[in-house]
């Protein structure tokens, strides 16, 4: 086929318009060739013979008349065995490569293989004659602690015959490893990489699944209070300082799942620095081997190019999708959402749209809804059940939530953890507001139970705001106490210290166990004589539950504190 | 050969545009005698930014394209110097020409950067104890007109302990750049300063190029190998002529009339602050005033998600609460083993110090307690938060435990027995 070609006919910002002769489709990849260098883009609009591209990179030094080529290709990402513990930039760029070849600065034009050149030990799962179709496992590699399924690319949907396949073996990555033919008595030769379009969900998957178990984070506030699912979705907005990358990397390192995303979209570089440095070294409790061994970073830090920022979400969740297509549980991280709104908003303004509420475009809530519909818990044809976990955090101006972004995110999502800038000022970590944030999904404890703790939790905060204005004088006892046990629970429930070894990550065993206790306090009826006397009386519960925390779960110790506790509280009980 | 075209076809703002071809977008031109760079193309219409301004400009002025982008000369010559906005000499010495590099680079690669780990000695306390700066650190310093910010950075010029610091000034007061000026000289610290300055009266463009041309050059110092802190005053200034420009280019604003690309001009220029693997590195205090004293305004909201946190100038000090450097516990811990400790204890009593000053105003009687709080705190706030006391870290720690003996009993502070025993004064040594 022959490329088709054009030529640059105007920039303004990253939006370049070529004159183009023969067929160009929407949102092909193209490149601005300038000097030696190929810059690329995408096409996002079209207009008689005149293509709107949006370039991924810095723009400067395209003049009029520079060549422009078209792929004919969608903007795709590679897909095949080790993507897994690597470094991506937004167009999956690798970085680390990058670095080696280019030195500290990122270089434009220059693009990569993001697939390992390597060897890997092909185990064949068909043999000649077998029919498949897009989805079905024609072989395996190990690829560390997984079993990377070989695939008949997703695109060939119809059915197809195995002509031949490789034997167990060693083999190249590019390799081909099996013929097949349809009907018709085309061929087309697989390797173990294939490419798929990043804008376009996977769906070779019998059906969707309601997600109804539970994502453990081993954070109490979550677990319990406001759960997340496997195949879910939840955003988490918060003004700057509250913590919201703290909370994600806690995320990211406890998660009950198989494999993590983490997809740094236009926020700080030192973050992913972190992160890189950090994960590494850490021990993923569940296996035993390096965390980074099941994470995949993309990373599109602020400074980067802002086409791209768009770009590196899509690139993260189609990753997550071929993943599940393996049988895993797949959480993708996406730090944050309103940096890739705003890059949608930036690209609207040059292409003249008229502007929506704060300037972003009309389309920004079916974009960002039909982004978060792509994770999901589905059967695989295999019957094997899989899942992608979608968490955004989202960054309101002002941290106001009434803004665009908070609102289209809020549609979608199934739970929504806000977090408040009184909560993260106070030091009170994980800085989720207990009151205002919701979950439409199952926890670890029954719900009945948690909605009584929440309601004595509301009407504590009720009775806080009185005491401000009343004084505790003018306070009854009864509700004295009320206020003292939704303190309590904030206290030593809801708050978690991230930097001690033992309460960073809580077993929904444990949270069961100890919700059991906590409940139990709560809903006690208690003999104490006047303020003071409750005071010290729940400042002691307190005190005992915290030191109850810093205990290893089902140790001696553990099991003296809690007697001790029970003991402690249990003297005070009526009757 | 330079072509020079003679026929402007629209003036409008800042802008100009003509007919021409072979013309590269973020190229230089000259439009009399004037600087300017194309924003954009279209077909053979190239559209110019002219650096000073457009009064005067004639449509018959002719226009020249020099077929590069905005430069500037980067040698050891520059320390000492100040430029303006165009980067065109404002101290009557002569024009650089040598070793042109272009500004406004790419980014650095994440997998190149390093954990930030080594503390900037700036010897105020109030940096130095409570909110340490950190090498490769982004902090704005969040602030209201009529605070002394600029006293505060002049300060921060003169004591830290860099190699190069590169002042970048945008729509300053005259009188604050004679101020820089002259203390800068006075104390000697002038020899390690590059300065490039605008002031409210140079032309607006001028104030957009300033941060790029300072962090262009703050990076060559600091790939030599030099320690690098920029100091930006004021960024409100910078995103308010962002503001005026993108209106002029008749953009669609987002918010309070900024554009939409606020955040990413602002990440791009903060992003600079690195610590070169092998090499130097490039720190970036900037102020940031707030209109009107809202955190939420776009501005500061918008640095606060890019900076890693940030110092709060009010009433003329460095306040201890709201102010955080999110990198401190990078380094504190590695100072002396009391620092993290003391922060932490003499911050909470600061904190009981002004729950006390509220009761107090409010008409309470004040316990044995709070006259001990009271006293403590009008300590804490003459000898260590005010801006003029200039003394190393251990000496600021050693002082604090002055204070707290001066204040408290022991047991009273809140603090580690075993810590007490080795840094509480000796009575014999207070007298």
């Amino acid at each position: 086929m022959d490329k088709v070609t054009g030529f640059v006919t105007g920039v303004n910002g990253n939006l370049v318009s070529a004159s183009f002769s023969g067929f160009v489709r929407k949102n092909e990849v193209g490149y601005v060739l300038v000097g030696d260098e190929r810059l690329k883009g995408e096409v996002i609009r079209i207009n008689g013979d005149t293509a709107s591209m949006q370039i991924y990179e810095m723009t400067n030094g395209i003049q009029v008349g520079d060549k422009v080529e078209l792929s004919g290709q969608l903007m795709s990402v590679e897909l095949g065995p080790g993507l897994l513990t690597q470094v991506f930039d937004g167009l999956q760029n690798p970085l680390p490569k990058l670095a080696e070849k280019c030195g500290f600065f990122l270089e434009r034009g220059v693009y990569l293989d993001p697939i390992p050149n390597r060897d890997w030990e092909f185990t064949p799962r068909v043999a000649p004659g077998d029919v498949v179709t897009a989805g079905d496992a024609i072989g395996s590699v190990p690829e560390g602690l997984f079993t990377h399924l070989i695939m008949v690319p997703f695109d060939l949907t119809d059915e197809w015959t195995v002509k031949s396949v490789r034997e167990k073996g060693v083999y190249n990555v590019r390799d081909t490893m099996a013929v097949l033919e349809n009907e018709k008595g085309e061929q087309r030769e697989l390797t173990m990489v294939f490419s798929w379009p990043v804008k376009q969900p996977i769906r070779c998957y019998e059906e969707r699944l309601r997600p109804d178990e539970t994502l453990v984070t081993k954070i109490r506030s979550i677990d319990t209070f406001l759960p997340v699912a496997k195949g879910g979705t939840f955003c988490v907005p918060g003004p700057f300082g509250a913590g919201k990358t703290v909370l994600q990397h806690m995320e990211a390192k406890n998660a009950d799942v198989d494999i993590v995303i983490v997809a740094a979209c236009g926020e700080r570089a030192g973050e992913v620095v972190e992160v890189l440095t950090e994960f590494p070294e850490l021990v993923d409790p569940r296996t035993g081997r390096s965390l980074m061994e099941r994470t995949i970073i993309i990373c599109n830090t602020s400074s980067m190019p802002v086409a791209a920022r768009e770009a590196s979400v899509y690139t993260a969740v189609t990753m997550a999708e071929y993943y599940r297509q393996m049988g895993l549980d797949v959480l993708l991280l996406a730090d944050s959402t309103s940096r890739w709104a705003q890059a949608m908003r930036e690209m609207s303004g040059r292409l003249e749209e008229i502007p929506g509420e704060e300037a972003f475009p009309a389309y920004l809530e079916s974009v960002i809804a039909s982004f978060y519909e792509r994770a999901g818990k589905v059967r695989l044809k295999s019957g094997e059940i899989a899942s992608v976990t979608i968490g955004g955090t989202v960054s309101p101006a002002g941290g106001n939530f009434e803004e665009p972004v908070t609102q289209a995110t809020l549609k979608v999502v199934g739970a929504f953890h806000g977090l408040s800038r009184e909560r993260s000022d106070a030091r009170k970590y994980p800085a989720i507001h207990p009151i205002d944030s919701w979950s439409k999904y199952k926890g670890v404890v029954d719900m009945e139970r948690v909605e009584q703790a929440r309601s004595i939790l509301k009407r504590s905060n009720e009775i806080n705001q009185m005491m401000k204005v009343i004084g505790e004088e003018g306070t009854s006892a009864e509700d004295y106490i009320i206020y003292q046990k939704g303190e309590l629970l904030d206290a030593v429930y809801l708050q978690q210290n991230s930097f001690d070894p033992i309460d960073a990550a809580c077993d929904p065993d444990r949270q069961v166990y100890e919700f059991d206790i906590l409940y139990d306090v709560l809903t006690r009826d208690f003999v104490l004589e006047d303020k003071k006397e409750i005071r010290a009386f729940f400042n002691q519960v307190r005190q005992e539950f915290l030191d109850w925390h810093n205990t290893q779960f089902r140790s001696p110790e553990f099991e003296a504190q809690e007697k001790k506790l029970k003991d402690f509280y249990l003297s005070k009980v009526q009757g | 050969m330079q072509k020079v075209y003679t026929k402007i076809e629209s003036i409008v703002g800042n802008v100009v545009t003509v007919r021409a071809s072979g013309v590269r977008l973020g190229d230089l031109a000259l439009v009399g005698k004037s600087y300017a760079n194309v924003i954009k193309l279209n077909k053979d219409m190239v559209t110019l930014q002219v650096f000073s301004g457009t009064q005067g400009v004639s449509t018959t002025d002719p226009v020249r394209f020099l077929g590069r982008p905005m430069m500037v000369s980067f040698s050891d010559h520059l320390l000492g110097r100040i430029f303006d906005g165009a980067g065109v000499p404002r101290d009557n010495g002569p024009a650089l020409t040598e070793n042109m590099i272009p500004i406004g680079g790419p980014s650095v690669n994440p997998s190149k950067r390093t954990v930030p780990n080594k503390m900037i000695r700036t010897g105020i306390p109030m940096i130095d104890v409570f909110n340490t700066l950190v090498e490769s650190q982004k902090l704005p310093i969040f602030s209201v007109s009529g605070e002394p910010y600029n006293q505060l950075l002049s300060r921060i010029a003169m004591q830290a302990q860099v190699d190069v610091i590169v002042l970048g000034g945008m729509g300053l007061k005259y009188d604050d750049y004679l101020f820089f000026r002259d203390t800068l000289e006075k104390s000697g610290a002038m020899g390690r300063t590059v300065m490039f300055i605008h002031t409210a009266s140079d032309p607006t463009v001028e104030c957009t190029l300033v941060p790029d041309l300072a962090l262009a050059v703050a990076e060559q110092f600091a790939l030599d190998g030099k320690r690098v802190l920029v100091l930006l005053t004021d960024m409100t200034n910078y995103a308010d002529a962002q503001k005026e420009m993108a209106i002029t280019m008749e953009q669609v604003p987002s918010n309070r009339g900024y554009p939409g690309d606020l955040y990413s001009c602002l990440a791009a220029r903060y992003e600079k602050a690195v610590d070169f693997e092998d090499a130097g590195s490039i720190t970036i205090l900037g102020v940031t005033t707030m209109p009107g004293d809202d955190v939420t305004h776009p501005v500061p909201d918008n640095t606060g998600y890019i900076t890693e946190g940030q110092y709060y100038l009010k009433n003329g000090h460095i306040e201890p609460f709201g102010s955080l450097s999110r990198l401190k516990q990078n380094v504190n811990g590695k100072t002396r083993s009391d620092h993290r400790a003391l922060m932490d204890g003499m911050i909470r009593l600061y904190s009981a110090y002004k729950e006390s000053l509220e009761k107090k105003s409010m008409g309470f009687a004040m316990s044995e307690w709070d006259e001990k709080l009271l006293k403590y705190g009008h300590l804490f706030e003459t000898k260590l938060m005010d801006l003029s006391v200039n003394i190393p870290l251990e000496e600021a720690l050693d002082l604090g435990w002055e204070i707290l003996a001066e204040c408290f009993e022991p047991n009273e502070t809140g603090l580690k027995t075993s810590l007490i025993q080795e840094r509480w004064p000796k009575p014999s040594a207070q007298e």
